[in-house]
């Protein structure tokens, strides 16, 4: 009787665009048919690139590892399907720049031939560094866009307490339905998926949070999960950015994450449904991670869908599966449209952090003339992270990194809230783009310096003990000599010695006689 | 022995002790005071001493910048992050708009020219180069700070400094334009 005065869970500012999901949301996830080529970049993840362990010509199978994880942190990338590989050569990435980076490109053969499988085991049994291999193995990454190695994510109760696992299934961009159609058709998988990861880090309850524009979503998990059920599904209201990190870790439990600490460091984690479903197959079929569900979307896009597509495939094989576009589209971005990445062009693959494919058009993004700031706040109330956006930008604009450092810049997480409803059109969140990369450049610039320094000295360092042993040579050499020469002297005067010991013999009896 | 050796032994001894006292004393106090500042400026500078900045040498530059006679761009190497930086130590405030976003450059051996001579890996400051006698020498891009250092001593111009290709790695957003 009193649900409505309920204190509703939520966090400070934000923005609520309008979502537009209902073109797709009633879509059911359709297979992509094998596109002609595939390409894989290396870099799908954030961290080190994998290394690729094919090379062209060879034949793979499909879920065969084509490329390691190198290092910590990092992925390996597997074969969607099986086939010959084409090449291992730089292609455009799919990325805003389009600067090309390594590639492996298959040609699928059309025989869908598995690589050998292991054995099924009863995940809930499995060490939680088990089931952390296993991930990694299957390079699975945070499929919410992240994409950072979920393995890392998993293992992280060995080293916290974890007591809140938390299910990210909030998808607060417009126009992607993708998570809400995979928790309406593989609950089933989703919820074991999330067990696995509840077991492996040892958290006390899961918490599967889903946005209230998602009924269906929500009521088809609250239907597979029981009474006193250590997972619980819950809604938060609807309200951009619910899918942060941070905004979500707020809005579902009230704790706040300190400046430049980790959801692990106050005991919670979250994971995205998408990566639920991931370590589902990753753990309990042993599949690798080789496909995932795309929103194709947005008004240029004629026949707009929820398709389930082999990493690797290119985004125009997306839109002409679609019905192609109804007008170029005026901006294709990869992920929503809030804080989805500009395409520079058609031919770049879907990767593993791509949740859509948005074609929009002139009129959609709106685009206004920018004008002065007016100093009217409204970022200020729309900042969900308590930043003024106004002061950080005028700083950026005039070359103050370090004063927008100062105004809280790191803490940014660049949700574009306050592009989104800055009535100058100013491009905040641009500003604050370039400033976190020049910032990130001239770390990187510094770490290079130090390193040439380092270099420097040890070279100076090595140069002086090469000096100095070479002089202790030299002296060793001469004192060796010396004492060559004063051996042989004294060799010498015992040969003489010797000699006339030899002679003096004989001698004495003579000198005897003649003294006599 | 002659008495005349005998003197010129003592006159001599003598100098030399007298003067060498002097001279100690001398270092002890009319030491010149070395600037802080000069050591600081030292630390800030790459310290591969490539004269690039037409000084002799980075602890040449140190002084130079110290007593005001050089500008704080004077590093082509250390780019803008070091002028930067220069200027804070030294407490002026510079322009460096016009200096632009510089582009790392390395050296690059064209195997086609190296004759194996290893000139450029004996001045290579940080150890950059790598060869052996009549063997193509090649660059540890990672250790390089394009210096030029190798490109001077090489006989054949078999030696030519690139800048750094663009890659994901290093490509972050250009500023906005804005009103």
């Amino acid at each position: 009787m009193f649900s409505f005065m309920r204190k509703r869970p939520a966090f400070q500012g934000g923005v609520h665009p309008d979502d537009r999901k209902q073109a797709t949301s009633g879509l059911p996830i359709e297979p992509l048919p094998l596109p002609a080529r595939l390409y894989l970049p290396v870099q799908q993840h954030i961290g080190a690139a994998a290394r690729p362990v094919v090379k062209a010509g060879d034949t793979v199978l499909k879920g065969q590892m084509i490329a390691q994880g190198d290092g910590a942190v990092s992925a390996a990338v597997h074969a969607p399907t099986s086939g010959r590989i084409l090449a291992v050569a730089p292609h455009p990435a799919p990325h805003p720049s389009g600067l090309p980076v390594e590639t492996i490109v298959i040609e699928p053969d059309g025989e869908e031939c598995w690589v050998d499988q292991p054995d099924p085991e009863h995940a809930l049994n499995l060490a939680p560094e088990v089931i952390a291999r296993r991930v990694a193995e299957a390079g699975v990454v945070g499929m919410g866009g992240a994409t950072f190695p979920a393995a890392i994510k998993l293992n992280l109760g060995s080293r916290h307490h974890i007591d809140t696992l938390i299910i990210n299934g909030s998808e607060c961009e417009p126009y992607l339905t993708c998570d809400d159609r995979l928790m309406r058709e593989r609950t089933d998988e989703v919820i074991d998926g999330i067990r696995i990861i509840r077991h492996a880090l040892g958290a006390r309850r899961a918490l599967v949070v889903v946005e209230d524009n998602k009924p269906e979503a929500l009521s088809a998990l609250q239907a597979r999960l029981y009474e006193m059920d250590t997972i619980e599904a819950m809604a938060v209201p609807t309200r951009y950015p619910m899918g942060s990190e941070k905004h979500m870790i707020k809005a579902v439990t009230g704790r706040e994450i300190p400046a430049g600490k980790l959801g692990a460091d106050i005991g919670v984690i979250v994971h995205n449904v998408g990566t639920a479903y991931a370590v589902h197959r990753a753990v309990r079929m042993g599949r690798p991670l080789i496909s995932r569900i795309v929103t194709v979307g947005g008004g240029a896009v004629r026949r707009p869908a929820n398709l389930e597509v082999l990493l690797g495939t290119r985004v125009e094989d997306l839109l002409a599966h679609c019905g192609g576009t109804r007008q170029p589209p005026a901006r294709l971005l990869m992920g929503g449209p809030m804080m989805g990445q500009v395409m520079p062009h058609a031919q770049v693959p879907v990767i593993k952090g791509s949740n859509g494919i948005i074609a929009l058009t002139a009129e959609e993004i709106n685009i206004g003339q920018t004008m002065p700031c007016i100093r009217c706040g409204r970022c200020v109330a729309a900042c969900p992270c308590g930043l003024m956006p106004l002061e950080m930008a005028a700083r950026i604009r005039n070359e103050d990194m370090d004063g927008a450092v100062d105004y809280g810049l790191m803490d940014c997480v660049a949700c574009g809230s306050c592009s989104y409803v800055c009535p100058s059109h100013i491009p905040l969140v641009q500003f604050f783009h370039h400033a976190k990369g020049v910032l990130g450049a001239r770390r990187e610039q510094q770490r290079r310096q130090e390193e040439i320094k380092r270099l420097a000295q040890q070279r100076r360092e090595r140069q002086e003990a090469e000096a100095r042993a070479k002089a202790e040579a030299a002296e060793r050499r001469k004192a060796e000599r010396e004492a060559a020469k004063r051996k042989a002297e004294e060799a010498k005067a015992a040969r003489a010695a010797k000699a006339a010991a030899v002679q003096e013999p004989p001698k004495t009896p003579a000198a005897d006689q003649a003294e006599t | 022995m002659e008495p005349s050796l005998l003197s010129a032994i003592f006159i001599l001894t003598t100098m030399g002790l007298l003067l060498g006292y002097g001279l100690g004393m001398a270092a002890k106090y009319l030491r010149v005071e070395k600037d802080p500042l000069v050591d600081d400026i030292e630390a800030l500078l790459p310290g591969t001493n490539c004269g690039q900045c037409g000084l002799p040498g980075c602890a040449s530059a140190a002084q130079a910048l110290a007593a005001r006679e050089a500008p704080v761009t004077l590093c082509p190497p250390g780019g803008k992050l070091l002028a930067q930086q220069l200027a804070d130590t030294l407490d002026i405030t510079v322009d460096l708009s016009a200096m632009g976003e510089e582009v790392p450059a390395f050296a690059v051996i064209d195997p086609d020219q190296c004759n194996g001579c290893t000139r450029c890996y004996k001045v290579c400051a940080t150890d950059a180069i790598m060869g052996a006698n009549r063997q193509i020498h090649t660059v540890f891009t990672e250790a390089c700070n394009g210096c030029g250092k190798c490109v001077e001593v090489c006989p054949t111009q078999g030696l030519i400094l690139v800048p750094e290709a663009p890659s994901l790695r290093r490509w972050h957003w250009p500023k906005p334009k804005s009103a």
